[in-house]
């Protein structure tokens, strides 16, 4: 019998004026799992990603996160989520320019009251097992599209969250870096049962998933999981 | 592919038996569809009677111990080969839009059909980037050209998604 789901998003609507951008969207994963989010430009598929990570707000629906419900929560409560149980890679790093490599990876665990001492040894560990611990004291603008990415992805899980949402995280890269990108988050992922949420419009990325939900005019369909 | 060419392109880089003809053959296009021993000597004896290969015997040999070794012939025979294009298939008329083409025509859901076969394109995309993940570079090549084929049809389905209400309008006027 299957565990019950991480995260559930449970018929929400979300229009922005006379569009709706979600309407009656249902979707869930199980930790370990990878759901890729599929769909064309606009379909919705963004916007159901930022509502499971409680960064929108959906006008009607729930979304529940380890049997709490998300919707519900106060601005800082779903502020504190994000910041301890969620990580975020984004189509670019959008990592900060003035620190270095190392003191990007470290921000999260600094932020959240860990010494510098020990946060920059941890994001060292990060930086290496994403095969970047070459560009450590490099500024992203220094670094190579593809090793930015790593690094933002070495950001996003450096916390060790239990929800990954990745938004488009190879749609700047070439095939090579792209794949390589992959590879490495997925396998990050599944070393430390992290749930991972993929948006993306490409069926290569879309195949390291677990499973699929398909966005279309913001309804979806989500396939079984194969597992 | 010519398996005939294919064999003739190995020997090219050194005399073999047939049987590690066949090896060598297996280790490098027959993952999926491995020669039988029968296609390898049936296709050696054409060879030869075409005077692409030649043979020689080792002492007290059997029928196996054969040594194949190319011409001059079998390797100008290669080189013409590989400087011809292979011919583009278009897929035109696939079955997936006639299958696409007749729910609509029938008042069934024509999103279904692809919904089905998008599911089943990805299921296999699954697959062949779970060998690609774990195997050697010849894996991965291999992988990839099947991977980058199943997602031109994804395209396609999902552009014909799209276009699914005029199709439907066309179809059924």
């Amino acid at each position: 019998m299957l565990d019950a789901p991480l995260l559930v998003a449970d018929d929400l609507s979300l229009s922005y004026g006379e569009t709706r951008a979600l309407d009656s969207a249902s979707v869930q994963v199980h930790a370990g799992e990878v759901l890729a989010l599929m769909g064309p430009s606009g379909s919705g598929k963004s916007t159901l990603m930022h509502c499971l990570a409680g960064i929108l707000a959906p006008d009607s629906g729930t979304v529940t996160y380890d049997g709490r419900d998300v919707t519900t929560m106060s601005d800082v409560e779903r502020s504190a989520l994000r910041r301890t149980e969620f990580g975020f890679v984004f189509q670019f790093g959008q990592l900060v320019p003035e620190l270095t490599c190392l003191e990007n990876v470290a921000l999260p665990l600094r932020m959240t009251g860990t010494r510098r001492r020990e946060a920059e040894r941890v994001a060292t560990g990060w930086l290496e097992r994403l095969e970047v611990g070459d560009v450590a004291a490099k500024r992203p603008g220094e670094a190579s599209g593809g090793q930015g990415q790593r690094v933002a992805v070495a950001r996003a899980l450096v916390t060790r969250p239990r929800v990954v949402f990745a938004d488009e995280p190879t749609g700047a890269l070439d095939s090579l870096n792209g794949e390589r990108v992959m590879q490495l988050l997925v396998a990050a992922a599944r070393d430390t049962g992290a749930a991972v949420v993929l948006v993306t419009h490409e069926a290569r990325v879309a195949a390291y998933s677990d499973g699929e939900a398909v966005v279309r005019d913001g309804r979806v369909r989500q396939a079984e999981l194969a597992r | 592919m010519s398996v005939g060419q294919t064999l003739l392109g190995l020997l090219e880089s050194g005399p073999r038996h047939g049987y590690d003809l066949k090896r060598d053959y297996d280790e490098r296009f027959g993952q999926e569809r491995p020669l039988a021993y029968g296609q390898v000597y049936s296709t050696l004896a054409r060879l030869l009677k075409n005077g692409l290969v030649e043979v020689g015997s080792e002492p007290g040999a059997g029928p196996d111990r054969k040594r194949y070794a190319i011409t001059e012939a079998g390797v100008t025979d290669v080189a013409g080969w590989l400087s011809e294009p292979e011919r583009p298939e278009p897929y035109l008329q696939s079955t997936l839009y006639t299958k696409v083409v007749l729910a609509l025509l029938t008042g069934r859901d024509g999103a279904e059909v692809l919904d089905t076969q998008r599911a089943e394109h990805l299921r296999l995309m699954r697959d062949l980037t779970r060998r690609k993940t774990g195997g050697d570079l010849a894996d991965q090549l291999v992988c990839d050209h099947a991977l980058f084929h199943l997602e031109a049809d994804l395209r396609w389905l999902e552009l014909t998604a799209a276009r699914l209400d005029d199709l439907a309008a066309r179809v059924r006027a």
